[in-house]
C-alpha cells in the first residue's frame, strides 16, 4: 500500500538534507537500505496506531528540541561496580574519558572503525537484526537510526568477560542531537553484562542489536535520569538462540519523553528472555512509554515482561507489551505484567496488554493494573511508628520490588534501588 | 495510662454513630478486658484511639498519661508507646517483615531520640523473640503477613509487640484463629511483657483467653458505650450466660 500522501511528505521533508555517513561497500549498502526502509514506512505520526500513546513529534522534528544540561548531585551510577567504562559526550566517543578498551574475552571496537573496514563480521548483524523486527510492526525510527548513525560500540564476546562494561553517556550541549548503535555478538557459551547510563543529550536515538548464540547470556542494566528535558528513543533488537539467556533492566527517572522499545525474537529452544523495566515519573510534562515485542519462534523457551510504573503530579505513563508464540513454539511459558501506582489523582497509564498465541500447548499469562497506595497497609505502618513519609516511600519501592527483582546481579539491584530511594526521598 | 472519656465516634462519610459516649480508664500495670456483642464497637475504640482515618470524634476526649491522643498522627501515638494488634493484620507484599520490624523500630527509636538499633543487635534480639513465638527464620524473611495462616499473623502482632516494648498494649481479638498450642504461645507473649510500667486493653469474645493472660478489670461494651464493668467473673458469665442478662439489667 502506498504511504498516505501528508506521511510521505513529512518524511521526505525530515530526510531532506540528510546525508549517509561515508564507509566500505557493505556498511554503505546496509544503510541505503535502511534509508530505503524508512522512506517505505514512513515517519511515525500521532496518527499511527503503534503511537496512540505517545506523539512521536519531538522525535520525528528536524532539530532537537533543546534540553537544559543536569547537574547532578549524586555519586555517578554504578560507581561501586568495578567496570570498564566507555564514555560517550553527546553521543561521540570519548576516549581520554573512556577505560582502556582491552578485555579479556571480549574485542571492543568502534562503530565508526568497524564501519569503514573491507570485511567485518558487523555486516551480519548490522541493521539486519533491526530489519527483522521491522515485522510484523514498524519502527522507522530504529532504521532512521541504522542509516545515519556514525558512532556506537561494537563487543564481540568469545567467553565469560569478567568486569561489567559501562557505556556512558554524558550530555554537555543543550542543542545536542545523538545517534548511537550499539551491537554485541555473544558467542556460544560466552557472558557479558552490558551497562547503560547517563542522560546522553538534548535528543538521543539508541538502537542496540544483540545476538545471542547458542547457550550465550546477556545481562542488560540501564539507568536512564535524571535530567528532565531529554528526549529519548530506545530500540534493543536481539535474537535468541538456543539454551541462551537475555535479560534486560531498564530504570527511568524524569524526562519529558522516553520511548524504550524492545524487540525479541526467541529462535533456539529452551531460551530465556526477560524484559523488565521500572519508572518514576513528576510532572504533567513527564511521558514514559515501554513498548516491547517478544516473538517465540522455538519450543520450550519462556518470557518474562515485568514493568513497574509510579507516577505523579500528572505524570503519564504508557505499556504495550506482545507476546506472540508461533505455531511451533510448544511449551512456551510467557509472563507479562504491567503496573502503576498513581500517587496522584491526575496521573495517567495507558496499556496494551497483547497476547497472540499460535501453539496449542503453552503456558502464557499477562495482566494490567492500575493502583494507589493501599491505605489500609499505609496505616498499619504508621501504626507501628513508621512516618508518614516513610511509610509511602517504603511501600512504593516494594510495588517495584518485583520489577528489580529481575536484576541477577545484587550489587546492580542495589545501586538502582539506592536511587530510587533517593528520587522519593527528595519528594517527601 | 490510658483515660477515655464520654468519646462518641461517628463515621466519616456516613451518618452513623458507633462510639456514643464511651468511658474508660486502664492504670499503670493493669489488664482489662473487653467483651461484648459483634458490631458494638469494639474494633472501632481501638481504631481511634490508634489514630485510623474515616471516623469523626464528635465529643469527649482519649489521653494516653495525661497527652491527648486524638490530636496526634498514627506514628505519633505509636511513639508514645501506643500499640495494636490487629483483628485483621495487613499484608504487605514487597516489604520483607524483618525490614518491617527494623524500619518500626528504628522509627520509634529516632521519635524519641534514642539511637537506631544496630543491624547485628537487632538481628539477635527478633531472632530471640520470634523463637519463643514459634516464628521461623523463613516467617522473618517473607513479606509481611503474605502467605501467612490465621494464627501466624497473630504471633506476627504479638512479635511486633514484643518487639517494640508499647506502654499501652490494645488487643483486638487476638485469640479468634488461633488454635490452643498458638493460644498459650500468644499468652505467654502477652504475660512475659507484663510489667508494672505496661498496661494491656484485651479485647476478645472468649473466657478462654483470659484463663491465660489474667484480666484486673473487665469491661461488657454495647451499643458503642461500656455497660458494665467487673472482675474477671463478669467474663465467666458471659462465656455460661451470654450477654442477653446482662443487657437486660443494663437497660
Ligand atoms: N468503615 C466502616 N464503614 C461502615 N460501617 C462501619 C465501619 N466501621 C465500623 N462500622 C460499623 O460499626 C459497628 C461497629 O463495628 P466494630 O468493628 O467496631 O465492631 P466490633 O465490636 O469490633 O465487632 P466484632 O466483635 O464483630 O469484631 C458495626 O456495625 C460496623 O458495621
Ligand atoms: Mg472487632
Amino acid at each position: 500500500m502506498a504511504l498516505a500522501k501528508l506521511k510521505s511528505e513529512a518524511t521526505e521533508a525530515r530526510l531532506a538534507g540528510v546525508t549517509l555517513p561515508a564507509g566500505a561497500a557493505w556498511s554503505t549498502t546496509a544503510r541505503e537500505d535502511a534509508l530505503a526502509r524508512v522512506r517505505t514506512m514512513g515517519l511515525p505520526s500521532k496518527r499511527d496506531e503503534y503511537w496512540k500513546y505517545t506523539n512521536p513529534t519531538d522525535l520525528t522534528v528536524k532539530d532537537a528540541p533543546k534540553a537544559a544540561v543536569f547537574v547532578s548531585d549524586e555519586a555517578p551510577l554504578f560507581d561501586s561496580i568495578d567496570r570498564l567504562r566507555i564514555v560517550f559526550v553527546d553521543g561521540v566517543f570519548d576516549e581520554a574519558a573512556s577505560d582502556d578498551l582491552s578485555a579479556e574475552n571480549v574485542v571492543i571496537e568502534r562503530l565508526a572503525d568497524v564501519m569503514a573496514a573491507d570485511i567485518h563480521w558487523v555486516k551480519d548483524i548490522y541493521g539486519v537484526l533491526e530489519a527483522r523486527g521491522q515485522n510484523p510492526v514498524e519502527r522507522p525510527l530504529a532504521a532512521l537510526n541504522t542509516a545515519v548513525a556514525t558512532d556506537g560500540i561494537v563487543l564481540h564476546v568469545t567467553g565469560k568477560v569478567a568486569k561489567p562494561i559501562n557505556l556512558v553517556y554524558l550530555h554537555k550541549n543543550e542543542n545536542s542531537d545523538a545517534v548511537l548503535h550499539n551491537l554485541v555478538k555473544v558467542d556460544s557459551g560466552a557472558e557479558v553484562t552490558l551497562l547503560e547510563n547517563g542522560p546522553a543529550a538534548a535528543r538521543f536515538s539508541s538502537c542496540l542489536e544483540v545476538d545471542v548464540a547458542d547457550g550465550g547470556t546477556f545481562h542488560h542494566v540501564r539507568a536512564q535520569g535524571r535530567d528532565h528535558e531529554r528526549r529519548t528513543a530506545t530500540y534493543c533488537f536481539a535474537k535468541i538462540g538456543s539454551e541462551a539467556t537475555f535479560k534486560s533492566f531498564t530504570l527511568t527517572v524524569n524526562g519529558v519523553m522516553t520511548r524504550n522499545e524492545c524487540v525479541l525474537e526467541i529462535v533456539g529452544d529452551d531460551a530465556v528472555a526477560h524484559v523488565a523495566g521500572a519508572c518514576v515519573g513528576d510532572g504533567k510534562d513527564f511521558h514514559h512509554d515501554d513498548t516491547v515485542f517478544i516473538t517465540h519462534d522455538a519450543v520450550n523457551c519462556e518470557s518474562r515482561q515485568v514493568f513497574k510504573k509510579v507516577l505523579r503530579n500528572g505524570a503519564t505513563g504508557v505499556f504495550q507489551g506482545k507476546i506472540l508464540v508461533k505455531e511451533d513454539a510448544q511449551k512456551t511459558d510467557g509472563y507479562q505484567i504491567s503496573q502503576s501506582l498513581l500517587l496522584d489523582d491526575d496521573a495517567q497509564f495507558l496499556a496494551k496488554p497483547e497476547l497472540e498465541i499460535y501453539a496449542d500447548d503453552v503456558a502464557c499469562s499477562h495482566g494490567s493494573t492500575s493502583g494507589a497506595i493501599d491505605e489500609t497497609a499505609l496505616f498499619y505502618l504508621r501504626s507501628r511508628g513508621v512516618p508518614l513519609a516513610d511509610a509511602r516511600n517504603l511501600l512504593t519501592l516494594s510495588f517495584m520490588a518485583e520489577a528489580l527483582e529481575e536484576i541477577e546481579d545484587e550489587a546492580l539491584a542495589e545501586e538502582l534501588r539506592a536511587r530510587l530511594e533517593g528520587w522519593l526521598a527528595r519528594r517527601s | 495510662m490510658l483515660e477515655i472519656k464520654g468519646l462518641k465516634v461517628k463515621l466519616e462519610d456516613e451518618d452513623k454513630q458507633i462510639l456514643k459516649g464511651l468511658d474508660l480508664t486502664v492504670e499503670t500495670g493493669k489488664v482489662h478486658a473487653i467483651m461484648g456483642p459483634n458490631g458494638s464497637g469494639k474494633s472501632t475504640l481501638s481504631y481511634v484511639l490508634s489514630g485510623k482515618d474515616g471516623y469523626e470524634v464528635t465529643d469527649g476526649s482519649a489521653e494516653l498519661e495525661g497527652e491527648d491522643l486524638l490530636e496526634m498522627e498514627p506514628e505519633e501515638r505509636a511513639a508514645e508507646g501506643l500499640f495494636l494488634a490487629f483483628q485483621y493484620p495487613v499484608e504487605i507484599p514487597g516489604v520483607g517483615n524483618m525490614t518491617f520490624l527494623r524500619t518500626a523500630v528504628n522509627a520509634q527509636r529516632k521519635a524519641r531520640g534514642e539511637e537506631e538499633l544496630s543491624a547485628g543487635d537487632f538481628l539477635k534480639v527478633v531472632r530471640e523473640k520470634a523463637k519463643e513465638l514459634k516464628i521461623d527464620a523463613d516467617m522473618l524473611k517473607r513479606p509481611v503477613n503474605v502467605g501467612f495462616s490465621g494464627g501466624e499473623k497473630k504471633r506476627n502482632e504479638i512479635l511486633q509487640m514484643a518487639m517494640l516494648e508499647p506502654k499501652m498494649c490494645i488487643l483486638d481479638e487476638t485469640d479468634s484463629g488461633l488454635d490452643v498450642d498458638a493460644m498459650k504461645l500468644v499468652a505467654d507473649g502477652v504475660n512475659a511483657l507484663r510489667d508494672a510500667g505496661r498496661s494491656f486493653l484485651v479485647i476478645t469474645h472468649y473466657q478462654r483467653l483470659l484463663d491465660h493472660i489474667k484480666p484486673d478489670v473487665v469491661h461488657i461494651m454495647a451499643d458503642g458505650k461500656i455497660v458494665k464493668t467487673g472482675g474477671p467473673e463478669l467474663a465467666l458469665e458471659v462465656e455460661n450466660n451470654g450477654y442477653a442478662d446482662i443487657l437486660a439489667e443494663v437497660s
